[in-house]
């Protein structure tokens, strides 16, 4: 039986790993390989690591990082962060990157995620999907949150999904940090729509939220920060709750 | 104990260069025939299509000495598309052949569930390995892939796996090893299983 994948996810800007509210507000929680390695060792099924660092030079220390990661976890993890050519991606997997995420890459230049899917295979592309609730339904933004594009989030899941993402990391900037639960609505219908996984991310803050992720939001894989990263929960506290309620997780 | 990591150009090479170091365990990556004939034991790591990674074995006059090193009685572990070229042909690239060790064919998944399959799911041992060894019957190990196996071969079957169908997930015959699944990827249970590969075989 495919099990549930439970996924913390670390920010880390300027080499430290930081945790905000609402992507601001960040706080130093610590050092991303020894967080790496301990997630790893508690059972993470995978990491996610996402550079906000703004600046050139800093990126370099963001391939160190991967480097080291690489040569101490042995489970899958993604690296996203200002990608925004393939040389980009290249330099990430061939460093120990298993896969990759973007965002506003994949709206304002769609191509990539075609040509980067091609040459490198759809399984290490995972879209990062920044949604927004509007009247209507829910919007995709970029640039961090901080630019609206005028799009449907479903449609352009879609459009991810048929030009060869191979997975979606679907964000909320309403739930981002709030500990208040995923948007189980969104989640559900790009899940229930798409024929890839999708990872539900934003706003974890209870077990109960993290189970409801998985059914009523229909999410393959849960990523959450803050209760990781404050040790509000154990990832093996996490996964025998799921257990108990009948979700499979390895344990 | 020297290890050939066989470099046919696709991805994924290096994290199971990683594990090696990490355990370690000598290793080389490398497309160079003679580092393959020297060394004590072959992997082929996976990711990619089928037909590519066949045509740039061709390509880099690897096939060849792939075959002669198995047929050597050489340790040969080949992981996802290191598993799927063993067989006859793909459905990914049907007019390309594959190795043609293991008798069946590779088909894509026609199933309810999502494909890829992508995460972790258990495998149940279909006969006793060495491969195995401190490794527990429904273990956990880390799958990404839309092809499988089939196989008349029942006596090669060493694991299967259940998503949609039940499916063959690792395979032993002779000195061929081969699994379905990222060992490379799939925490200490992996790790177990490429120290048995490189110590106990």
């Amino acid at each position: 039986m495919l099990t549930k994948r439970i996924i913390p996810c670390l920010d880390v800007k300027n080499g430290r790993v930081v945790k905000g509210t609402k992507f601001k507000n960040l706080v130093d929680i610590g050092d991303p390989v020894e967080l790496a390695i301990k997630y790893y060792n508690e059972g993470a099924d995978e990491l996610c690591f996402l550079d906000i660092t703004a600046s050139i030079e800093k990126r370099k220390t963001m391939i160190e990082m991967v480097k080291k990661v690489a040569d101490n976890i042995f489970i899958p993890f993604t690296v996203g962060g200002g990608i925004k050519t393939i040389e980009d991606i290249r330099l990430l997997l061939k460093n120990g990157a298993d896969k990759v995420t973007f965002c506003t890459e994949a709206i304002t230049n769609p191509d990539i995620i075609k040509e980067a899917s091609d040459k490198f295979g759809s399984q290490c592309i995972v879209i990062s999907v920044d949604v927004k609730r509007n009247g209507k339904g829910w919007e995709p933004y970029i640039y961090g949150g901080k630019k609206e594009t005028g799009l449907d989030a479903l449609e352009f899941a879609k459009k991810c999904e048929k030009l060869g993402a191979g997975e979606i990391l679907l964000n909320s900037l309403d739930t981002d940090g709030m500990k208040q639960g995923y948007d189980l609505e969104i989640t559900k219908q790009i899940s229930e729509s798409l024929n890839i996984p999708v990872i539900a991310s934003s706003g974890a803050g209870t077990l109960e939220q993290i189970y409801e992720a998985f059914t009523k939001g229909k999410a393959d894989a849960a990523l959450a920060a803050s209760i990781f990263h404050y040790n509000t929960y154990s990832i093996k506290q996490v996964k025998d709750y799921l257990k108990n309620k009948g979700v499979d997780v390895r344990l | 104990m020297r290890i050939a990591i066989i470099d046919y150009g696709g991805g994924n090479i290096g994290s199971v260069k990683n594990a090696l170091d990490y355990l370690g365990v000598d290793s080389i990556i490398t497309d160079n025939p003679d580092e393959i004939i020297n060394a004590d034991k072959m992997i082929l790591p996976g990711q990619g299509r089928f037909g590519d990674v066949m045509n740039k074995l061709n390509e880099k006059n690897l096939i060849k000495t792939i075959l002669e090193e198995i047929n050597n009685k050489k340790p040969y572990l080949g992981i996802c598309i290191g598993l799927q070229i063993l067989f006859e042909s793909g459905e990914e690239d049907p007019e390309i052949k594959g190795l043609n060790l293991i008798k069946g064919t590779v088909p894509k998944f026609k199933i309810e569930q999502k494909v890829p399959q992508i995460g972790w799911n258990s495998i149940t041992k279909m006969k006793y390995s060495k491969l195995l060894n401190g490794i527990n019957n429904l273990d956990f190990f880390y799958f990404v892939h839309s092809y499988y196996c089939i196989t008349d071969d029942k006596e090669s079957i060493l694991t299967k796996t259940d998503y949609g169908i039940n499916f063959v997930s690792a395979i032993e015959k002779d000195n061929i090893y081969a699994t379905q699944f990222h060992p490379e990827k799939s925490g200490k249970s992996g790790l177990k299983l490429l120290k048995n590969f490189c110590e106990v075989i």
